[in-house]
C-alpha cells in the first residue's frame, strides 16, 4: 500500500524479518511494504501467526535475537534500517511511541503510574521537575482518567484493565509522539471499554494529528477506526486498500472469507463463509500462494506460483491470480 | 407460556468467599465475597439454543457451571426436566451427568494431554456404557466423522492438532454420551475468526441433526446474536434482559443492553460514530451499589434506582428486562409520535 507522500509519515519497503529456528529458517514477515501518511490511521489484520505483531515490531527494531530484521523503513526521511541504536532510542517511544495488547505485562508493577509517566517526560522532554508533574497530570486527564491527581500516585495493580490501557496510552503520550504503533490495544477489554479507548484515540489523532498503525485481528475494529486496512496471512500482506473499499469489494479470497466469517445481521442461524482449514506453520510454507490449500479459486498457476501484490485500481493492490473473479462472486453474492 | 421447560434456574445467587481476614475478625465483619450470581431466574426450553451474553465478571462462566452442578448455589435451584438437581439420587446424577454435558473454552487445558483422541472418547463411552464394548471403536469413527474429523485423527495426542480441530474434540467428546443439552462456555473465544466460523456451522448442523438444547455463553454479541434463539443479558450476577434475539437486538429495553449493542463496533464502516456507548467501567463486585446493580453508569438512574433493585417485568411476547423505566427502549411511543 504505497501513496506519495511529501516529506512525513512512514515508509515501509521490502520489510523483511526471519527467525532461524531449530526447525528450519521462518520468514515471519516477507517484504512488507506500505505506508501510513500524517494523521491517518492504518489498520494491519490477520489471524494469529500472520506476522502482524513481528511487522509493528521490525519497524521500530525491537525484534530479540534470533530474528534478523532487513528492508528500509523511512521515518520522516530517516532510515531506521541504518540508524545507530543512539539515535534509534531517541526516536523509539518519542515521535514513534508503542502500546501493547497487555497493559499489565507492559507497566512495571511495583512502581506508581506518576513514576512511569514522569520517566518518560524526562526521557524525551526538556520539562524540569515541577513541569513534568503537571504534565504528567495534564496527560491522565487527557487519556480520562478519573481523580487523576490521586490516582496518580496508585500502582499498576489498583486500575483495571480499561484505565492500565490508559495509563499505557498516557505514557506513549507523554513524548507528544508523531506515529503510534498499537498492537492489539483493546482485544483483553470488555466491548463497552474496548469502544471507549477506541473513541479515545480517534480524538487523539484529530487533536494531535498522530498517525496510528494498529494491528488487530477484530475486523469491527478495523470498521470502526481505520482509514486504510492490509490484510496480512502467513507473514504478507494479500490485499490493501480503504477500509470502506475492502469491506464493500474484498479482492483476495482470504479477505473474502474473513469477512463472511463475521455473522451479518438478518442472516442468523445461516451457515457462515468460512475458510476450512488452519493457517499454515511458517517453516514450511506451501508453494505457490501460501494461501492456495484453503482456497476454493485455487488452480495450478496458484500452486505453482506466487502471486506479487499488484496495484489493480488507485489505493488498492491485491496478491492473487483470480481476484477479478474473486470480486465478481461478492457482487454477485 | 410455552412446554415445561427443560432446564430452570430459580433465584439462584452464588458468592465466592475470600479468607477471613485479620482486620475482619477485629473489626467483627463478615469475609469479604464476590457476588458472582444475584438471584438469577431462567428458563431452557427443549431444542432452543439460549445465548447468556455479558462482560467478564457478569457471572456468565458461573451460572454455566452452576446449570452442569460443577457449582453448587448458595441459594435458589436448578431444575432438570423437573427435578431439582442437588437432591438427585446416585443414579439419577449419573443421567443427569450424561444428559448435560458442557464443552470448555480453552482447547488447550481441557483435554488431557497424554490421551490419545481414542482413550478420549472410550473413556466417555464406557463410563456411560453407551455402547458394548466391540462397537466402541466403530461409534469412534461415527464420532470423528460427525465433527468432521479425518478418521485417522483417532490414534493422535491433542498437541498434534490446531486449536479449532481441539475444540472439535471437545465436542466430540460431549456428543460421545448421547446428551440431551450442551453447555458452550466461550466455545470459540480462544480461536481466529476463519475457525470460528467452522465451529459455530459445526454446532448450527449438530443441533438440527440430534436436535440439541444449547446453552451458548459469550462475550461475543455478533456470535450470539447469530445462533440463539434467545438471549439473556448478564451484568453483575444478574439476568437484566431476556428476550428472543429478534426482538432484543431490534429494541433493547435495558440501558445496558443498549449501551453493549451499541459498543459493539460495527461491520459498516459507514456507520461509524465518535460518542462512547457506555461511560465509566464495572462496579468492584466485592462491593456492589444498592439498588439497580447499573445505576453507577446508567445515564437515566433516577432516585429510585439507588434505593430499589429492579426485578425483571414483562415487556413484549417473551421479552423481560429489569428496568425501572418500563417504557426505555420502547419503539411503540415513538411510531405514534410519528404518525
Amino acid at each position: 500500500m504505497t501513496v506519495p507522500m511529501p516529506g512525513g509519515g512512514l515508509k515501509v519497503r521490502g520489510l523483511t524479518t526471519t527467525f532461524v529456528t531449530p526447525r528450519g529458517r521462518a520468514t515471519v514477515v516477507d517484504g512488507i511494504s506500505l505506508d501510513v501518511a500524517p494523521g491517518e490511521i492504518v489498520g494491519l489484520v490477520g489471524e494469529s501467526g500472520s506476522g502482524k505483531s513481528i511487522t509493528l515490531r521490525s519497524i521500530v527494531r525491537l525484534v530479540r535475537e534470533p530474528g534478523k530484521v532487513s528492508g528500509q523503513v523511512e521515518w520522516q526521511g530517516r532510515d531506521l534500517m541504518a540508524m545507530s541504536e543512539a539515535d534509534l532510542r531517541k526516536v523509539r517511544g518519542a515521535e514513534i511511541a508503542m502500546i501493547f495488547q497487555e497493559p499489565m505485562t507492559a507497566l512495571n508493577p511495583v512502581l506508581p503510574v506518576r513514576l512511569q509517566i514522569e520517566e518518560n517526560l524526562s526521557a524525551h522532554t526538556t520539562l524540569d521537575r515541577r513541569a513534568r508533574r503537571q504534565r504528567a497530570l495534564e496527560l491522565m486527564n487527557i487519556v480520562g482518567i478519573p481523580a487523576a491527581e490521586r490516582r496518580l500516585d496508585e500502582y499498576p495493580h489498583q486500575f483495571s484493565g480499561g484505565m492500565r490501557q490508559r495509563v499505557m496510552i498516557a505514557i506513549a503520550l507523554a513524548s507528544s509522539p508523531k506515529l503510534l504503533l498499537a498492537d492489539e490495544p483493546t482485544t483483553a477489554l470488555d466491548v463497552t471499554i474496548q469502544d471507549q479507548i477506541l473513541k479515545l484515540i480517534l480524538d487523539l489523532r484529530d487533536r494531535f494529528g498522530m498517525s496510528v498503525l494498529f494491528v488487530t485481528h477484530d475486523l469491527g475494529v478495523v470498521a470502526a477506526t481505520c482509514d486504510r486496512m492490509a490484510v496480512m496471512y502467513a507473514g504478507r500482506i494479500v490485499e490493501t486498500g480503504t477500509v470502506a473499499q475492502v469491506f464493500a469489494e474484498p479482492h483476495h479470497p482470504y479477505t473474502r472469507g474473513l469477512l463472511g466469517s463475521v455473522p451479518r445481521i438478518g442472516a442468523e442461524r445461516s451457515m457462515l463463509l468460512s475458510i476450512e482449514g488452519a493457517p499454515p506453520g511458517l517453516i514450511d510454507l506451501p508453494e505457490g500462494c501460501a494461501f492456495h490449500p484453503r482456497c476454493a479459486f485455487a488452480t495450478d498457476r496458484c500452486r505453482a506460483e506466487r502471486p506479487p501484490l499488484e496495484r489493480f485500481a488507485a489505493g488498492r493492490e491485491v496478491a492473487c491470480f483470480h481476484h477479478r473473479t474473486v470480486a465478481a462472486m461478492a457482487e454477485a453474492a | 407460556m410455552r412446554e415445561m421447560p427443560l432446564i430452570s434456574v430459580e433465584g439462584v445467587s452464588k458468592r465466592f468467599r475470600f479468607p477471613r481476614t485479620a482486620s475482619d475478625i477485629l473489626t467483627g465483619r463478615p469475609p469479604a465475597a464476590v457476588h458472582a450470581l444475584n438471584n438469577v431466574d431462567l428458563e431452557v426450553y427443549r431444542g432452543e439454543t439460549l445465548g447468556i451474553v455479558g462482560e467478564s465478571g457478569c457471572g456468565k462462566s458461573t451460572l454455566a457451571r452452576c446449570l452442569v452442578r460443577l457449582l453448587e448455589p448458595d441459594e435458589g435451584l436448578v431444575r432438570f426436566d423437573g427435578k431439582d438437581i442437588s437432591l438427585l439420587r446416585p443414579g439419577e446424577r449419573r443421567a443427569f451427568n450424561r444428559r448435560v454435558q458442557m464443552i470448555f473454552q480453552d482447547p488447550y487445558s481441557s483435554l488431557n494431554p497424554r490421551m490419545s483422541v481414542r482413550q478420549v472418547l472410550s473413556e466417555a463411552l464406557s463410563v456411560h456404557a453407551m455402547r458394548p464394548k466391540a462397537d466402541i471403536p466403530t461409534r469412534i469413527t461415527e464420532l470423528l466423522g460427525l465433527v468432521r474429523l479425518p478418521a485417522d485423527a483417532a490414534d493422535r495426542y491433542p498437541h498434534e492438532f490446531s486449536g479449532g480441530q481441539r475444540q472439535r474434540i471437545g465436542i466430540a467428546r460431549a456428543l460421545a454420551v448421547e446428551p440431551d443439552v450442551l453447555v458452550a462456555d466461550e466455545l470459540v473465544s480462544a480461536l481466529d475468526v476463519s475457525v470460528q466460523a467452522q465451529v459455530i456451522n459445526l454446532l448450527l448442523d449438530l443441533q438440527e441433526r440430534l436436535k440439541l438444547t444449547v446453552v451458548f455463553v459469550a462475550h461475543d454479541l455478533r456470535l450470539v446474536r447469530h445462533i440463539s434463539h434467545r438471549v439473556a443479558v448478564m451484568y453483575l450476577g444478574k439476568v437484566v434482559e431476556i428476550s428472543p434475539t429478534e426482538a432484543l437486538f431490534a429494541a433493547p429495553r435495558h440501558p445496558y443492553s443498549k449501551a453493549l449493542l451499541d459498543a459493539a463496533p460495527e461491520l459498516d464502516p459507514s456507520r461509524r460514530t465518535r460518542v462512547a456507548a457506555a461511560r465509566g467501567e464495572l462496579p468492584n463486585p466485592l462491593d456492589l451499589p444498592a439498588g439497580c446493580l447499573f445505576n453507577t453508569r446508567c445515564p437515566f438512574a433516577f432516585e429510585r434506582c439507588f434505593a430499589e433493585r429492579p426485578a425483571l417485568s414483562a415487556r413484549g411476547p417473551a421479552h423481560f428486562a429489569a428496568c425501572h423505566l418500563p417504557d426505555f427502549g420502547n419503539p411503540a411511543p415513538e411510531t405514534i409520535a410519528a404518525q
